[in-house]
């Protein structure tokens, strides 16, 4: 089936079987490997990233599915040069070990600080509690998608005085 | 004062948050296909035919590889790691659900997978031995009927049977119990794969895989494969995770690598998550009896354990060969006793081949539950607080180095220091009396205790081989012209933070700057040689190799400051980071400088060879034994059998601590095991063999919603026998953390008169609990 997606705000115009989901499609079509396969079964959200404004994890949705509609990747959180706060903060909380479920953490993190700037820490483990980490126990995690929300849009010298003062140097 | 030890943030996460991690799936090769394989259905069955013409036809297929096929080269069987052989592709019968048996060849993986549904396998199904119980019973059906010992591996005892049996027989008070440690999976969120690539041109292959341990894995493909072990070349890149499920070589791999030998082409082969659960190192299935004598008041004096191990089809254990049981005759854990004794056999059944993987310190995990357990088995039936109970047992400070009944010799630790933090932590008196106020309002809080003692950092080589590789490891140091160096180790990060640990360790030794420090691993092209990452070697043996390196390069250093000064060598002293002239402190030089004259015109006094490179290989004298002191305190819910874990106290002191920030993430994640493997995660079967466990569906692993936010404390005793002092930290918490949450629910259970429940602790394994347990004894007959 000939399908037209626009992946990180470019668009990929791809014939496809109608099987295919839509991680292969991005990992193995477009060659954009940072989001990760992890389980099938929709338990783990190594996949996870956002179609249209929403995250869905991607080893269950066909690439069909994204005919005409936006997907959005780990691959676009950084703007340029510029990191996104939430991978500022995975990197300055630990928030990561192996790193192979940071991309998918760190798209419904971006998600959730967009729908809820000030979240609890109830309200960030509900958010990734479809999602696995093997590595972290959760809480650095945790730790991360606060302290993102804590450096959300403000000013860089703020980010790096807050930084220079608290964080992991 | 240089000081590159403390809190760092990791090299590695740059490229991980920008999605630039590079995973073995990430590689894309030119020409490259994709392999998948076919699995038997039947746990136990004899293979009449394989019948793969119709796959073979299909358009995208390339090749199909049957067990015919790699008999006739000499790859049909491969050897494990613990001297065993295990079937790359059944040729006789199929053994375990989900054994390996044809292995196809296409252009696409979606291809690959099509094409197995069009091979015809005949098979004859054979009655299967899935309860290791019954695998000695005569007439108990025969797993490996080509070997002479039927399902009997081994039998294997440590420790003094007549001094137990004598401290027994005179003990006044002895409690023992029948528990299960059950078959668990690691489950590394990125599953095993690789990418084989033969060139047939230069005779070489390179290998792309998920391994922990490369060199050795070198070793053992160089023996099968026949390719010169110099000209075989294994990489492995960023991993997902391994927690010991990628120290095993893995048929798969084998498969890939005999396509590409045979097609000369790179052939990719990644398992999907069924796969990984069904086939890949299982751990644990430890079927434990064991018994705990002591004094009336409360003074523990001997232990006694009889194992029942199930190994599944193949011997497929990573871990010192000198050791069949692993290192679970550490079973005496933190106390005093005066003897000891086990007994373990190990049976092959129709169950997948693994037994030691998963952050389990060559069985350590197993050791320590069953120690735990029946400690606590005792404070009941002492009548004891099970934290005094404890004190009262620990090792004091002034018996280390202490030798156990079973032969260990632990190097350092202050036992009573760390249970004190952590019940000072928790407010321990606090928690008994919240307990009770809640169970006479009908609330059932839990209190579990643990306190362990690990062993890592496998050596000596004297003392500790797998295939005959001897347990120590290399490091090779370069400074450049700038002063910049390069760090190449034989260990392999899958997660824990090489680059950034490794780094600071060299930085501290020459006073340089971590981010001056790169650090090269995973490829054993460039790497020294060394028997790779589990069982916490990282720190212990690479780690100390990479130190003694660093203070080569640093007293080579210390010639060429003296050349540069014009005095005497003996004259310098190394301070602060610099080499300095004894009493003229500014007369001083420091690595930056020293290495642009040692690669300079300086004349260099005779037998100087200038540079500043250096090698080292660490043989450890023994393990480092880290310890510490963990607190559960659990809610359970006795309608429903669901159990909270509500807060996780844990002191670890691992030594000196090189990056505390990383040593509080392995503590974090072994906690998230305990909890995981106390509560949900096991790997079970029906009676005739099937796998129940073989997705993330069945085979539950905890959430951010299962996990409290932990309480972590530290006490550091250092190691006296590693360079700087440090033990390792990377299972501490598996190991530590289950029995402190059995201990919990357990303890709340006690009014019900619960004494002992099996993991997984399920809510219906909880509430079957309950109802086979005597009657509540809090509540008054009605």
């Amino acid at each position: 089936m000939k399908i037209t997606v626009t992946v990180n705000g470019a668009d990929y115009a791809r014939d496809v079987e109608p099987r295919l989901l839509l991680i292969h499609f991005l990992r193995d079509e477009l060659g954009l490997t940072g989001s990760h396969w992890g389980c099938d079964t929709s338990n783990c959200g190594a996949c996870v990233v956002w179609l249209d404004e929403t995250p869905v994890k991607s080893c269950t949705v066909l690439a069909v599915m994204a005919d005409g509609r936006r997907v959005t990747t780990v691959e676009a959180l950084a703007i340029g040069t510029a990191l996104d706060p939430v991978q500022e903060a995975f990197a300055v909380c630990h928030g990561l070990q192996c790193g192979f479920c940071t991309p998918g953490m760190m798209m419904t993190a971006r998600w959730l600080l967009d729908h809820n700037p000030d979240p609890t820490p109830e309200e960030v483990r509900e958010a990734i509690s479809g999602q696995v980490c093997r590595c972290t126990g959760y809480e650095n995690i945790v730790r991360s998608v606060l302290w993102a929300a804590k450096h959300d849009g403000p000013a860089e010298d703020e980010v790096a005085a807050d930084e220079a003062s608290g964080g992991h140097q | 004062m240089n000081h590159a030890y403390g809190p760092l943030r990791r090299k590695e996460d740059a490229r991980f948050i920008r999605g630039q991690g590079t995973y073995v799936d990430d590689i894309v090769l030119p020409g490259m296909l994709h392999g998948a394989i076919l699995r038997s259905p039947l746990a136990h069955a004899r293979i009449t035919a394989v019948d793969a013409s119709a796959a073979l036809a299909h358009p995208a297929v390339v090749t199909v590889l049957t067990g015919a096929d790699l008999a006739e080269r000499g790859l049909a069987w491969m050897p494990t790691l613990f001297g065993d052989v295990q079937a790359v592709l059944a040729t006789d019968k199929v053994r375990f659900q989900g054994q390996e048996i044809a292995f196809v060849v296409a252009t696409d993986r979606y291809a690959a997978r099509d094409a197995l549904e069009l091979i015809v396998v005949d098979y004859e199904p054979l009655p299967p031995l899935i309860d290791a119980s019954t695998a000695l019973d005569p007439g108990a059906p025969v797993v490996r009927d080509e070997l002479p010992g039927g399902n009997h591996i081994f039998d294997w005892t440590a420790g003094d049977k007549a001094a137990t049996d004598a401290v027994f027989a005179a003990a006044d008070v002895v409690v023992g119990c029948a528990m299960i440690y059950p078959r668990s999976h690691p489950a590394p969120l990125e599953t095993c794969g690789a990418i084989a690539d033969y060139d047939a041109v230069a005779g070489k292959l390179t290998l792309w895989s998920t391994s922990q341990a490369p060199h050795a894995h070198r070793m053992l493909y160089a023996a099968l494969t026949g390719v010169p072990e110099h000209k075989v070349r294994i990489v492995s890149p960023d991993l997902g995770g391994g927690f010991g499920a990628k120290v095993p070589v893995y048929p798969g791999y084998v498969c890939a690598v005999a396509a590409s030998m045979a097609l000369g082409r790179p052939v990719k082969w990644v398992e999907d998550r069924s796969e990984n659960l069904m086939s890949t190192a299982f751990a644990r299935d430890y079927h434990m009896q064991g018994e705990i004598a002591a004094t009336a008041d409360g003074r523990i004096l001997g232990l006694r354990a009889r194992v029942l191990a199930d190994h599944g089809a193949f011997n497929a254990v990573a871990q010192p060969s000198k050791f069949p049981a692993g290192f679970f005759h550490i079973f005496t854990g933190s106390y005093q006793t005066q003897a000891a004794y086990c007994e373990v056999t190990g049976v092959y059944t129709n169950k997948a081949p693994g037994g030691v993987a998963y952050s389990c310190s060559f069985r350590i995990t197993e050791a320590v539950y069953l120690v735990e357990r029946l400690t606590d088995m005792l404070a009941r039936e002492l009548g004891m607080d099970p934290a005094e109970l404890r004190m009262r047992n620990l090792l004091r400070p002034e018996q280390f180095p202490y030798t156990t009944p079973s032969g260990w010799e632990y190097d350092s630790g202050d036992y009573p220091r760390a249970l004190q933090l952590a019940l000072d932590m928790a407010d321990y008196p606090a928690l008994r009396r919240e307990q009770a106020e809640r169970r006479a309002r009908g609330e059932y809080m839990g209190i579990g205790l643990s306190f362990f003692t690990e062993g890592v950092g496998a050596g000596p080589r004297s003392h500790m081989d797998i295939m005959g590789l001897g347990m120590a490891d290399g490091a090779d140091l370069r400074v450049h012209p700038t002063g910049k160096a390069v760090l190449a180790i034989s260990v392999q990060t899958q997660g824990q933070g090489h680059e950034t640990t490794f780094a600071q360790l060299v930085a501290h030794e020459l006073g340089l700057s971590p981010d001056d420090v790169e650090v090269v691993h995973g490829d054993t092209d460039r790497t020294p040689f060394g028997l790779g990452t589990y069982g916490s070697r990282s720190t212990p043996v690479s780690g100390a190799a990479a130190v003694v390196a660093a203070r080569k390069v640093r007293e080579r250093a210390r010639l060429v400051a003296a050349a540069m000064l014009e005095a005497a060598a003996d004259d310098l002293e190394w301070l602060d980071g610099k080499w300095r002239v004894r009493g003229d402190p500014d007369l001083a030089l420091g690595i930056v400088e020293i290495a642009k004259a040692a690669h300079s015109t300086l004349e260099l006094p005779a037998g100087i060879e200038g540079h500043l490179d250096a090698s080292a290989v660490y043989n450890p004298p023994n393990l480092t034994f880290p310890f510490g002191a963990y607190i559960c305190v659990t809610d359970v819910d006795p309608g429903t059998g669901q159990v909270k874990v509500r807060r996780f106290i844990a002191v670890d002191d691992c030594g000196v601590r090189i990056n505390p920030m990383i040593v509080e993430g392995q503590v974090h994640r072994g906690l998230a095991d305990g909890i995981g493997i106390a509560l949900m995660q096991s790997i079970s079967f029906d009676e005739i063999g099937n796998c129940l466990s073989g997705s993330f569906m069945d085979y539950l692993l905890p959430t951010s919603l299962e996990c409290p936010s932990p309480e972590l404390g530290a006490t550091v005793t250092p190691s006296p026998h590693h360079p700087v002092g440090a033990k390792g930290i990377g299972e501490s918490a598996t190991v530590g953390s289950p029995p402190a949450v059995v201990n919990s629910v357990v303890d709340a259970l006690a009014p019900f008169g619960v004494v002992h429940a099996d993991m997984p602790l399920t809510p219906a394994n909880v509430w079957l609990a309950i109802q086979r347990s005597r009657a509540r004894t809090d509540l008054p007959a009605s």
